[in-house]
């Protein structure tokens, strides 16, 4: 409770009635200097307004509240997040929520970013903390290059009507082919590896139940198994209710192997060793005690309340050597009936470790560029560590086809992944399937405000507050994961018909298909394409 | 009922032996005596059951990883990473074991006479009536215990190759925000960090340390009452939020 002098009384008053008892007195007391550098405002329209408090229940960062004196909603602007739930549910339309209009004087170097991250952490004394994948204006290379199409010498086709093949198996493909023949019967001799059975080139990335809530791991398993494609469980163990998605759920195992245990292992119809996310390359993660409730608790299998602390590295795997122990481990332990995927974020030297992956035995290498989304990171490390999804892509099917042993593993390509373009240049770039994690949030509401770590989400995202995990339907939730994909997938056949391919195992790493704009030699020497005009 | 296989592993490679074994296991047998086991890779790995091995010889790599049930006796040594997240069961090691015992171990219990080597009940966690508990008769290396989240880890120091060495390395406990690490006749200062509070065992450690050191006695024909006739110190985190407060929302 603020001692807050003459007003003491009048402010105990107001905190029973409601928790806004900073309004008005705030000014007597210390003041953050950031308290009125926030980043959003606020801007109700008065004549459209009617007070019907929805943008108060909306918001659980309590900007909006109810004015008891002046019989009418009121906001503060300082708590706004930015994520729009109260401008989307406004039945009026009066709210609209804009950049904080106050300006610094110019400087190009110490813009207000910089400025207002020095104020909060000399007041508070801590790590920057954000959510989401990197913002930074760093080069998008997806939006340097271009696609091919036919024209004259080669017919393009009509995915309308005629088939089109996006399916896609992942996972260890044999050096030959050899059959037997047998009363005239012609039958495959070689014993092939396992494959996860993909109807499009898409996956759902590893988000895990704690990150993000039930409801949306019962959407995306629904959603997987109505497409034919696969979600994965991130590291936060598997809910029993979802064991029977199995045939479409890849099951992870992290540095702190929460909830792993025998029957988690073989739930899946793949296992994927998670060394590291493109979001914060090297780093752990944290699950804070607030966010293991009695469901989080139970997939993790730690007690209630807990802190769930993920090691920055497995403690078993120092070296190649070690992974390699790690992926025969869990092979051992599925009696080889699944493939094993091994992923990482895209760091320098992505392609070496990448070829020690696959001799380490991997069936598929899966890496997360630094746009890559996360529940929480430090902002330091999610803005300047790891390098771009497109070069590492590129670097890495070059150096396996170099190096004779591209047809050991599958590559699955993660981080920043926006439309069906760029899962079209991903696979000419020479991925074999693409992980999707922000727009399948993006696809259930998420307006990207960064703020997943506090657990509050509006949106009933990145929360397991029961009142706003209900905000997301698993039903509604699962028919627009279909409709994304299925509109992609649409789309994917439009992009190979009009190149004149009617697969879309004709694009993998099929780079003449792409061109480049400005782009300088060294980086088309990196992708290995042409520029445009040539 | 049991029913008993003796297998000579010596020159079989690892894949093959424990297809062997899982073979044995559909034809319904309970007991296994291997012999000449000479490092070979992941035997009990992600077994569930009922099961006894009597493993002679060397262990390999990740031996009993995501195991839950049996109950492993290795008269030998063990290499790097037995009981690699354990679920159940037991394990008795007669010689020594090597690095990353008992790695995010969840449950069951682990024996070892003699020395373990680095990282060993690195992240150790317990849930609900899961409590994991390794007693180590020799000493530790470094990182023993690092961020340990629940479970008990007893050493005692008694049967060591190694004269010099402190009875733990270094970064004993770092990052521990769970469980009780108990060690006999104290640890020196130097290997314990700030974040670990350091007290003497109290009547209700006793017993808890008694019973897991009877269990150890009787698995390797030792005397529980020799091995408790010495001081023991309790380790355990100053804070269960060793992170709380690192951070700023940008």
């Amino acid at each position: 409770m603020l001692d807050c002098g003459l007003v003491k009384s009048k402010c105990r008053k107001k905190f029973l009635k409601s928790k806004y008892i900073y309004t008005g007195v705030r000014a007597l007391l210390y003041q953050s200097i950031v308290q009125n550098y926030h980043d959003f405002v606020v801007e109700r329209n008065l004549d459209l307004c009617i007070n019907c408090r929805v943008c108060e229940r909306q918001c659980s960062y309590l900007v909006h509240y109810w004015d008891e004196n002046r019989q009418r909603v009121m906001h503060d602007s300082s708590k706004c997040v930015g994520c729009h739930r109260c401008e989307a549910l406004c039945p009026t339309g009066a709210i609209v929520i804009k950049r904080n209009p106050s300006q610094f004087r110019e400087n190009s170097h110490w813009k207000p970013w910089f400025l207002k991250n020095v104020y909060k952490q000399a007041e508070q004394g801590g790590v920057l903390l954000s959510g989401m994948g990197n913002p930074q204006p760093y080069p998008i290379y997806w939006d340097h290059l271009l696609l091919d199409a036919s024209q004259v010498t080669n017919p393009s086709i009509d995915p309308l009507r005629e088939p089109m093949e996006l399916r896609t198996y992942l996972g260890s493909k044999p050096d030959a082919l050899e059959f037997v023949e047998r009363d005239n019967k012609v039958n495959l001799k070689t014993k092939l590896s396992p494959q996860i059975k993909l109807n499009y080139p898409i996956m759902f990335s590893a988000m895990s139940y704690g990150s993000i809530n039930f409801n949306l791991h019962i959407a995306m398993a629904k959603a997987a198994t109505e497409l034919g494609i696969v979600y994965n469980t991130g590291e936060g163990g598997l809910h029993p209710d979802l064991y029977k998605y199995g045939p479409n759920t890849i099951i992870q195992v992290a540095s702190g192997r929460f909830g792993v245990h025998k029957d988690y292992l073989n739930a899946g119809c793949g296992i994927e060793i998670k060394i590291g996310q493109g979001a914060k390359p090297g780093i752990g993660g944290h699950l804070p005690g607030e966010k293991v409730d009695a469901g989080v608790s139970l997939t993790r299998m730690i007690p209630i309340g807990s802190d769930a602390l993920s090691p920055a590295p497995h403690h078993d795997i120092y070296s190649i050597e070690d992974l390699r122990q790690l992926i025969y481990a869990l092979k051992e332990a599925t009696e080889y009936r699944v493939p094993v995927s091994v992923k990482i974020a895209a760091v320098h030297n992505a392609a070496a470790i990448a070829s020690g992956i696959v001799r380490a035995g991997a069936d598929i290498v899966a890496i997360d560029g630094f746009r890559g989304g996360t529940g929480a990171a430090p902002t330091m490390i999610r803005d300047n560590v790891g390098i771009p999804a497109e070069l590492a892509l590129a670097a890495i099917d070059q150096r396996l086809r170099d190096e004779g042993v591209r047809n050991k593993a599958s590559i699955v390509i993660a981080g920043g992944i926006r439309c069906s373009a760029d899962v079209v240049k991903a696979i000419a770039l020479g991925a074999d399937a693409v992980y999707i994690g922000s727009a399948v949030l993006v696809a259930v509401g998420c307006t990207m405000c960064q703020r997943c770590y506090t657990g509050k989400c509006p949106w009933g995202i990145a929360t397991n507050v029961p009142a706003l995990a209900r905000r997301q339907n698993p039903e509604i939730a699962k028919r627009k994961l279909v409709n994304l994909v299925r509109s992609w997938g649409h789309e994917i056949e439009e992009m190979l018909g009009g190149m004149g391919l009617n697969s879309i195992e004709s694009l993998r790493g099929n780079r003449e298909k792409l061109r480049a704009v400005g782009l300088s030699e060294i980086e088309l020497d990196i992708l290995k394409i042409k520029p445009a005009g040539r | 009922m049991t029913k008993k296989i003796v297998i000579d592993a010596k020159g079989i490679y690892y894949k093959e032996l424990n297809q062997q074994i899982r073979k044995f296991i559909q034809k319904g047998y309970t007991d296994f005596e291997l012999l000449n086991v000479s490092g070979q890779r992941y035997i009990a790995t992600g077994l569930e059951g009922d099961y006894n091995f009597l493993i002679k010889g060397v262990a390999g790599q990740d031996t009993a990883a995501f195991m839950r049930g049996p109950y492993l006796r290795i008269e030998g040594n063990a290499q790097d990473g037995l009981g690699n997240t354990m679920d159940a069961g037991k394990i008795v090691v007669t010689g020594m074991a090597g690095d990353v015992l008992g790695y995010a171990m969840r449950g069951g219990e682990i024996y070892v006479r003699g020395d373990v080597g680095y990282r060993v009940g690195i992240h150790m966690k317990a849930y609900q009536d899961k409590l994991p508990v390794i007693v180590i008769g020799g000493k530790a290396g470094d990182f023993l215990g690092e961020y340990m989240a629940g479970g008990i880890l007893i050493v005692l120091g008694m049967f060591s190759q190694d004269k010099i060495a402190p009875i733990t390395g270094r970064s004993l406990a770092t990052g521990i925000h769970g469980g009780i690490i108990y060690i006999r006749d104290g640890v020196p200062d130097t290997q314990l960090s700030f974040n670990l509070k350091v007290e003497e065992i109290d009547e209700q450690d006793s017993v808890l340390i008694h019973k897991y050191v009877s269990n150890f006695a009787s698995e390797l024909g030792l005397d529980a009452e020799e091995i408790m006739d010495a001081r023991f110190i309790r380790i355990r985190p100053k804070s269960h939020r060793p992170y709380g407060n690192l951070y700023v929302p940008n």
